[in-house]
């Protein structure tokens, strides 16, 4: 494990929802943890998050959705950075995600899902705890 | 209102009271080291006529109907006629939104209010590929007039007032729904309703975007104009604080940017010619009511005052009706709790009241599993009888404003108002809206007060009853509606059968024309009109808007 280095985020809006109250907060959140962000911005789709994930090595990519598009969206990042060889990247995600689709979630792969209500120190903790920079 | 003798008799009593108040914390403690409102303004212990001494009725307060309509717009308000109970509602495909629509007209539901699915808001079609995943989700999918006839069918239009919850897109849905009233035989002049498009809370706020700033002025622009002349009962620009405030905005903030967003609106109809007074009174706005009971009634008081003041004063507005600020209220999506659902119900409930103590003209009630997908009819059904029970059984609808004259109140409208003026003038310096937007100032200020405010919740500043506070073990299940999986395949399929009947060559010419028409400076209204009636679809037409006024990128800031 590299430990001169610190652990770079990718915080991703993917699809075609606008909320980016959560978002945001998290990249801040994030970034005065001590933790590397790269925040996409809004509307992109799978293919674009994880070629942002590859170019920009990231060790985590925190994927936010709420408006009901996440079963699709979120294992399809999955999907693809299987396909790139790149699934050593921790994903998450965060949003709007009714209690059983939270087992379907975590089958296709995201390893965490963060709910409205979480606190923050909440989910800094489980960052450090789980991802750490790739070798 | 108050005369001298009186008010220093006040202050030396006051003075006894604080001394007497100070004595009593001292052998028990208030119970928080900083009293504030949920947009962080600290309140003070008690307020007296010493806090609004200088007040003057006529000119600050005054009647209802009567400048600066601080206590309403119309002089009869809810004795007269009580607010419209207008429920947003949106799923699936045009069919089963049709049947909510009926369900709620049935239920006693006074005026429509459609949500569209995130492609149809976007401008995409079902079929292309960054719609996947997403048709019918969070409201209804729209793809050609087709859709737009069945999502209306069997409904009074030419009786209830329609508004639509659409962007950048709202030239197109609105032309839809024109040309559908006419398919039916009912003259343009004679449908009433709302299009949201209000563009420049999209940049600042809620993100649906297709064009940069100033060609989407020009859309606005076309549609209000249009409006103006052709279909006079439509109120061609909502302008949306709702958003703002759910994105994290303060109180303070969503008044100021809202009214902000308003002034540019007004300076962009000017510029093209219009008159003043023959837009002015179609302008109607939209407000967050939010968890802070007083804040809100005072930031809804102070919005009427405020917009009679700039409609008056700067632009030199002569009728009346065009000082008026008519809004519409939504009570606060993002006060909601996945935690102990049920506790919103009652969270909705003080939201609705706050609207109605401030004069709302008319009211979504959020429902209580709103948190967690698209409501469930009994859900949505609860949420609109918490309105009949604020209308009819509680009695606050029987006098009209009456919080006007409480200290408190009077107070808080007025630091508002001063507050929010002190924003505009900012804006006005960058050189109005469309600049600060372009320099990422608005957004920048709702993005402080939104980490501010997660970072209160967090430490437990600001008490969220069932997530930092009470929390129970046990989750409460709710019932979840489900959208069909299978829905985006049968759309696109539908759609495809829609395009192989129509008249291709005709579609062709009518887009080329709409293409041409485009890079002139003709209004686009017509032309968009005569396109979706060949049954051209959403995509179709948004592909060369952003063809030939370009694609808006998020800045991505935070």
């Amino acid at each position: 494990m590299n430990k001169e280095r610190r652990v770079r985020i990718l915080v991703a809006k993917p699809g075609l929802d606008g909320h980016d109250r959560g978002a945001r907060i998290i990249a801040r959140t994030y970034r005065d943890a001590g933790f590397e962000v790269v925040y996409s911005g809004l509307h992109q789709t799978p293919e674009e998050v994880v070629q942002a994930a590859i170019q920009e090595d990231v060790d985590m990519i925190g994927l936010s959705s709420l408006a009901g598009a996440h079963l699709y969206l979120l294992p399809r990042v999955v999907e693809l950075l299987r396909e790139k060889n790149a699934d050593d990247i921790v994903v998450c995600g965060g949003g709007i995600f009714p209690q059983e689709d939270i087992p379907k979630l975590k089958d296709a792969g995201i390893k965490e899902v963060f709910t409205p209500g979480t606190p923050l120190t909440e989910i800094v903790d489980w960052v450090r705890k789980n991802v750490s920079p790739r070798g | 209102m108050f005369n001298k003798k009186s008010l220093e008799d006040v202050a030396t009593e006051e003075k006894q009271w604080q001394k007497l108040f100070k004595d009593y914390t001292l052998k028990a403690p208030e119970r928080l080291k900083r009293f504030s409102t949920v947009s962080d303004k600290a309140i003070k212990n008690i307020y007296t006529p010493l806090d609004v001494e200088d007040l003057d009725y006529p000119k600050e307060i005054a009647f209802p109907g009567e400048y600066p309509f601080t206590r309403g717009v119309q002089p009869t308000m809810y004795r007269g006629k009580l607010w419209t109970m207008r429920m947003f509602a949106g799923l699936g495909s045009a069919k089963d939104t049709n049947e909510r629509f009926h369900l709620l007209v049935n239920e006693g539901q006074t005026g429509l209010s459609t949500a569209f699915d995130m492609p149809t808001l976007m401008g995409y079609d079902t079929d292309s590929p960054r719609s996947r995943g997403e048709c019918g989700k969070c409201g209804v999918a729209i793809d050609s007039l087709k859709d737009m006839e069945i999502l209306f069918d069997g409904l009074p239009i030419d009786k209830i007032t329609t508004s639509m919850t659409i962007n950048p897109a709202a030239s197109i849905l609105w032309a839809m729904y024109i040309a559908m009233a006419e398919k039916r035989g009912i003259n343009r002049r004679i449908i009433g309703g709302t299009i949201q498009n209000d563009m420049l809370k999209e940049f600042i706020a809620q993100k649906t975007f297709m064009c940069p700033p100033k060609p989407s002025m020009r859309l606005i622009t076309d549609t209000v104009e249009f409006g103006t002349n052709e279909v006079p009962r439509w109120n061609t620009i909502s302008i949306s604080g709702y958003h703002i405030r759910e994105a994290g905005s303060t109180a303070v903030q969503e008044l100021a940017f809202t009214l902000a967003d308003g002034i540019a609106y007004v300076d962009a109809a000017l510029e093209r010619g219009l008159d003043i007074d023959a837009f002015a009174p179609r302008l109607s706005f939209f407000f967050n009511s939010h968890l802070d009971f007083f804040e809100e009634i005072a930031k809804f008081r102070a919005a009427r005052r405020m917009w009679a003041r700039i409609m008056k004063e700067r632009f030199k507005a002569k009728d009346e009706r065009s000082l008026w600020l008519r809004f519409h209220t939504q009570t606060a999506g993002c006060s909601l709790t996945a935690q102990q659902p049920y506790n919103n119900v009652i969270r909705t409930s003080l939201q609705a009241l706050a609207a109605v103590l401030g004069g709302t003209q008319s009211l979504h009630t959020n429902s209580l599993d709103e948190v967690l997908a698209i409501p469930t009819e009994e859900a949505a059904t609860i949420a609109l009888r918490t309105q009949q029970i604020i209308a009819e059984e509680s009695g606050v609808a029987n006098t009209i404003d009456p919080l006007g004259g409480s200290f408190f109140v009077e107070r808080l409208t007025r630091d508002m108002e001063e507050e929010a003026f002190e924003y505009i003038k900012k804006i006005d310096d960058m050189g109005g809206m469309v600049a600060a937007i372009e320099r990422n100032y608005p957004q920048m200020e709702i993005a402080d007060a939104a980490y501010k405010y997660q970072l209160q919740i967090d430490s437990q500043e600001k008490t969220v009853v069932g997530v930092n506070k009470y929390i129970s073990e046990e989750d409460i299940p709710v019932e979840v509606l489900q959208i069909d999986e299978e829905l985006e395949e049968k759309q696109i399929k539908w759609t495809n059968e829609v395009k192989n009947k129509r008249d291709n060559n005709r579609v062709k010419e009518a887009l080329e024309k709409l293409g041409e028409a485009c890079q002139g400076d003709d209004n686009l209204m017509p032309v968009i009109i005569e396109t979706v009636k060949e049954y051209a679809t959403e995509q179709e037409i948004t592909d060369i808007f952003r063809d030939v006024f370009g694609i808006y990128r998020d800045p991505g800031v935070y």
